[in-house]
């Protein structure tokens, strides 16, 4: 077997350096009961390269990739064109079969990245601070409500109804079993935000209020009020990016005042992957630190004086606090962050923001194009590379049967929110650089002849 | 020595006008060579990218990103020299033996790479109309029914994205299984040798948390944990193998008194890589364990992440498991379990805990993994880790103290402590000596129930001549730190970095760049 070195040679030499008379005498202490008398039955032995090679190529060739033609969704997850030396970068063996950087001295590579990656992120979010990540948007989203717990020693939660349904499921599901009281809903198919009710709605009561920019249905809009409100009533303001590559061309949520901006990094160096592993971003202002959740990676010297970096604020975290610590988080997302780190990195400031332009601008074509199918319109009057259209019908069974033609056509808020019969004809589009010209054609095409 | 400046290179000429002995003008040496920020050699100007379209201009009003953001780019040439150079300030398995303990630092074969970036795998969103997805869904199903055949359990929960995130989904099913029963138990054992996730899991969730005292041989004390259990006791979390490298022996007996008692045993799975393909957990009586997809089924740690912990299920808590999942029908179809069909299929579910449909990433390469050891190469694994680990541990116990050598053999990792070191001697200085002889420390200070513990695990990947030379450089470390060696208290001399200051880093933190 290729992956394992011993000889029956180095296993007998072994056995007798020990003084075992078999590989049994070291699994004594197995319950006999438990113990097996041979390879596990009903399993296949082991195969070669080329034979795994082979079955695994042909379960993907029955999925339909979304290079393969026109593809048009986003809803938490955006495909964008990832230069060719972001992924040969990752695979570089000191970066990808590396541990976590506990021994510094021998961990620099990894941790002056985490340092740049923290700093890039703290920018773009706008804030004063970011960690080494999290294990994608949804569960930073939840960490965030309960470090507001923390922070305000209130329970009451406000989601906008633009947040993503997945990510209020997720925060639902943990507020079931730990007491946080939420506020949430599903959203209207009109072209605001509820970020207005928002602020009314904030009590003495309330921990946090959660937004999402741009949110589930695309739409954007300044939360400086909102923020002033949270501020007025000692509630935090978290807001929540799913496509990080919008803050290229809109004000970032830190700059308009909130307090923790968590986010999904998927859209910068990971690619789409069936929705994982992805990168959480979580980011926040200085005073509220010590109640991160994840790794911290911090700047000191060494016993030379030489600048160098390790993790730092430990006593926040399992391994030192145990049942005390700010949340359960070990593992990250460390070369997910790489990725999203080289991407950012190769962009630049200068490269972002044209790369942001492009997808607006993408989006605003395409919207215009698919508002000239009869029936169809655009709900949003303001988006960054995606928005919601209404359809004369419900449209679940208009994304199958485009896909029928070859058009992946977004998602509709029929899957997200099955439930609602009011949303049922809203589709929501994302349209980035990768799509071309050709394929918002073909798009309008496919639509008005399945809507005909 | 000359001062080093602030990004610790460049150092300035001395009075003498020449540099000291060993000391360059770049900072360099030879092949260790420094590397600066991207702060420090980018420009906002700069890009990598080039784009076949000029931007137009956006009507965004005042939500206009007008302030700098302060973002540097590089160019693709420079964007690679600079990761290429950091990342050879790393060590990494590729490099070496890796023996951390509780880690399972194996090989990470590539051609789980290949197969990750296959399109179908790569390429495709997780809200893609489910016919398109056929494949991808048939890999997270494949997968999924060899980790129930694996460990002799009865569903699996494929979602979680690491094994934190997987203990947190086996103690909200015990707890979602309680709510069921109308019970309300709020305290979780756990054992002191536990790792420090499992207290911080059980208290996220609510639970209150005991510890279960051990025996003088490194095991749960059965009959202390028998004393304590009652109608608020709402289960244990017992690592089996666990940290001391010891296999709980007792753990049918343990699973027995829980189950007696009304409770439920939840299994921390980091160690599954010592009884793999040999031992089904299901045979133990295990209601739930996490397996860490990134330690025994070898894909990549990647510098701390991703990793991915899928959770196999009893019969008894099957029905409590997360949304999404994926079944299979008699047809070969497969379709996606989530909120909507959920009243149907799995109505007892505690609901999502996170966005999408677990890491497809590391799914693949697991099950590429799997595949290409099968049944008879997964005992294998297993009977090779153990037998690496054992070679270790009988091949130092005359030098380093060895506190449970005596409960009998070790399972895949070899649990030291620091007694018998010279006055003013620790683990630490140990684990640095190891640096420079071209080695990742092993895991020091864990578990907590061992003074200055140093746990090895060598895993299976690993050579017989490989463990020779690492056991001869442990030796001699060993045996400088017993004779007091003074070189060995300022350890690694030839890292790319000297012992760092945690405490300054900690006392003043700079957590981003403020230039």
């Amino acid at each position: 077997m290729r992956y394992l070195p011993l000889t029956s040679d180095d296993r007998a030499a072994m056995l007798a350096a020990i003084g075992a008379s078999s590989i049994d005498d070291l699994f004594a202490d197995v319950p006999a009961e438990a113990r097996l008398d041979g390879p596990i039955a009903g399993l296949p032995n082991h195969a070669s390269e080329l034979a795994v090679e082979r079955h695994m190529g042909a379960l993907a060739r029955r999925s339909r990739a979304a290079g393969e033609g026109p593809f048009f969704l986003g809803a938490g997850a955006y495909r964008h064109h990832v230069p060719a030396s972001v992924d040969h970068l990752i695979q570089r063996g000191e970066f990808l079969t590396a541990y976590t950087p506990y021994q510094p001295e021998i961990a620099q590579g990894t941790l002056q990245m985490l340092f740049e990656f923290q700093s890039q992120v703290a920018r773009l979010l706008g804030t004063d601070v970011a960690n080494a990540s999290m294990y994608d948007g949804s569960t930073a989203c939840w960490e965030a409500v309960v470090m507001a717990r923390r922070i305000t020693k209130r329970a009451k939660a406000l989601l906008s109804t633009g947040l993503h349904p997945h990510y209020r499921s997720v925060a639902r599901t943990m507020a079931k079993y730990t007491g946080d009281i939420l506020v949430d809903g599903d959203p209207s198919l009109v072209p605001g935000t509820d970020w207005a009710a928002l602020a009314d709605s904030i009590d003495k009561e309330t921990s946090c209020v959660v937004v999402q920019y741009p949110d589930i249905l695309g739409r954007i809009d300044d939360m400086t009020r909102l923020a002033e409100a949270c501020q007025a009533a000692g509630a935090l303001l978290i807001a929540v990016v799913t496509e990080p590559v919008a803050l290229g061309l809109i004000k970032s949520p830190g700059e308009m005042g909130a307090d923790i901006v968590v986010g999904e990094g998927q859209s910068l160096g990971v690619g789409l992957q069936f929705g994982g592993p992805y990168v959480g971003l979580f980011a926040c202002k200085t005073k509220y630190v010590r109640q991160m959740p994840g790794r911290l990676c911090g700047e000191t010297v060494d016993a030379n004086g030489k600048r160098g970096f390790v993790l730092t604020l430990s006593t926040r975290e399992q391994h030192i606090r145990r049942e005390k610590a700010t949340s359960n988080i070990c593992t990250n997302s460390g070369l997910c962050a790489l990725a999203f780190s080289i991407h950012m990195t190769l962009l630049g400031e200068a490269g972002l923001r044209q790369l942001a332009a492009i997808n607006h601008g993408r989006a605003k074509a395409a919207a215009a194009e698919l508002a000239k199918v009869p029936g169809v319109s655009v709900m949003n009057d303001s988006f960054f590379n995606e928005f919601t259209l209404l359809l004369p019908t419900a449209a679940r069974p208009v994304v199958h049967k485009l896909a029928e033609m070859d058009v992946l056509g977004g998602v509709s808020l029929g899957r997200l929110y099955p439930d609602n019969d009011g949303l049922a004809n809203g589709l929501i589009v994302a349209v980035t650089e990768t799509v071309a010209e050709a394929d918002i054609a073909a798009f309008a095409a496919a639509l008005k002849e399945v809507l005909a | 020595m000359t001062a080093l400046n602030r990004a610790g290179w460049r150092p300035e000429m001395n009075a003498a006008g020449g540099a000291d002995d060993n000391v360059t003008f770049t900072g360099n040496r030879a092949l260790m060579l420094e590397e600066p920020l991207i702060f420090e050699i980018g420009g906002t100007g700069t890009t990598g990218v080039d784009f076949d379209e000029a931007a137009l201009a956006a009507d965004l009003g005042a939500l206009a990103r007008t302030a700098p953001i302060g973002l540097p780019g590089l160019s693709e040439s420079e964007t690679v020299r600079h990761y290429t150079r950091l990342s050879r300030q790393n060590y990494a398995i590729d490099l070496g033996l890796f023996p951390l303990g509780s880690c399972t630092m194996k090989h990470n074969p590539r051609l789980n790479e290949k197969v990750a970036r296959m399109p179908g795998f790569a390429d495709v969103h997780p809200l893609q109309p489910q016919e398109t997805v056929q494949g991808a869904l048939a890999v997270i199903n494949e997968l999924a029914v060899w980790l129930i055949k694996l460990t002799g359990m009865y569903g699996v929960a494929m979602s979680p994205k690491a094994g934190a995130h997987g203990e947190l989904c086996g103690i909200l099913c015990i707890k979602a299984a309680l709510e069921a029963r109308g019970e309300d138990r709020r305290v979780l054992l756990v054992p002191e040798s536990a790792h420090g996730t499992n207290p911080a899991t059980a208290a996220f969730a609510g639970f209150t948390v005991e510890d279960i005292p051990a025996t003088a041989e490194g095991r749960v004390d059965l009959e202390a944990l028998r004393a304590r259990l009652g109608p608020d006791v709402a289960g244990v979390m017992i690592t089996n193998p666990n940290t001391c490298g010891l296999f709980e022996r007792d753990m049918k007996a343990i699973s027995d008194a829980v189950h007696a008692a009304g409770g439920y045993v939840y299994c921390d799975g980091a160690n599954f890589n010592a009884i793999v393909g040999r031992v089904r957990p299901g045979d133990l009586g295990i209601d739930a364990m996490h397996i860490n997809l990134h330690k025994t089924f070898s894909t990549p740690h990647g510098g701390g992440g991703p990793g991915s912990g899928p959770v196999v299920l009893s019969e008894a808590l099957a029905p409590y498991g997360p949304l999404p999942f994926v079944a299979r029908y008699a047809d070969g179809t497969h379709k996606l379990v989530e909120e909507e069909n959920a009243g149907e299929e799995h109505p007892e579910t505690f609901g999502r805990m996170t966005a999408f449909h677990g890491q497809m990433g590391m799914f693949t390469r697991a099950l590429t993994y799997i595949l290409s050891h099968g049944a008879d190469g997964l005992k294998q694994v297993a009977e090779d880790a153990v037998l690496n680990a054992n070679y270790v541990l009988r091949s130092l116990e005359d030098v380093l103290d060895a506190p449970f050598a005596a409960s009998g053999p070790c399972m895949h990792e070899a649990l030291f402590s620091d007694k018998g070191l010279a006055e003013g001697f620790s683990t630490l200085d140990i684990a640095k000596g190891l640096i420079d002889e071209g080695y990742h420390p092993m895991t020091v200070y864990f578990p907590l129930v061992v003074h200055g513990a140093m746990l090895v695990e060598p895993t299976e990947t690993e050579s017989k001549a490989v463990l020779d030379q690492f056991v001869g450089a442990l030796r001699s470390i060993a045996l400088r730190a017993k004779n007091g060696d003074p070189a060995l208290k300022t350890a690694p001399h030839f890292a790319p970095r000297a012992r760092l200051d945690e405490t300054l880093a900690a006392r003043k933190p700079i957590l981003a760049w403020e230039g």
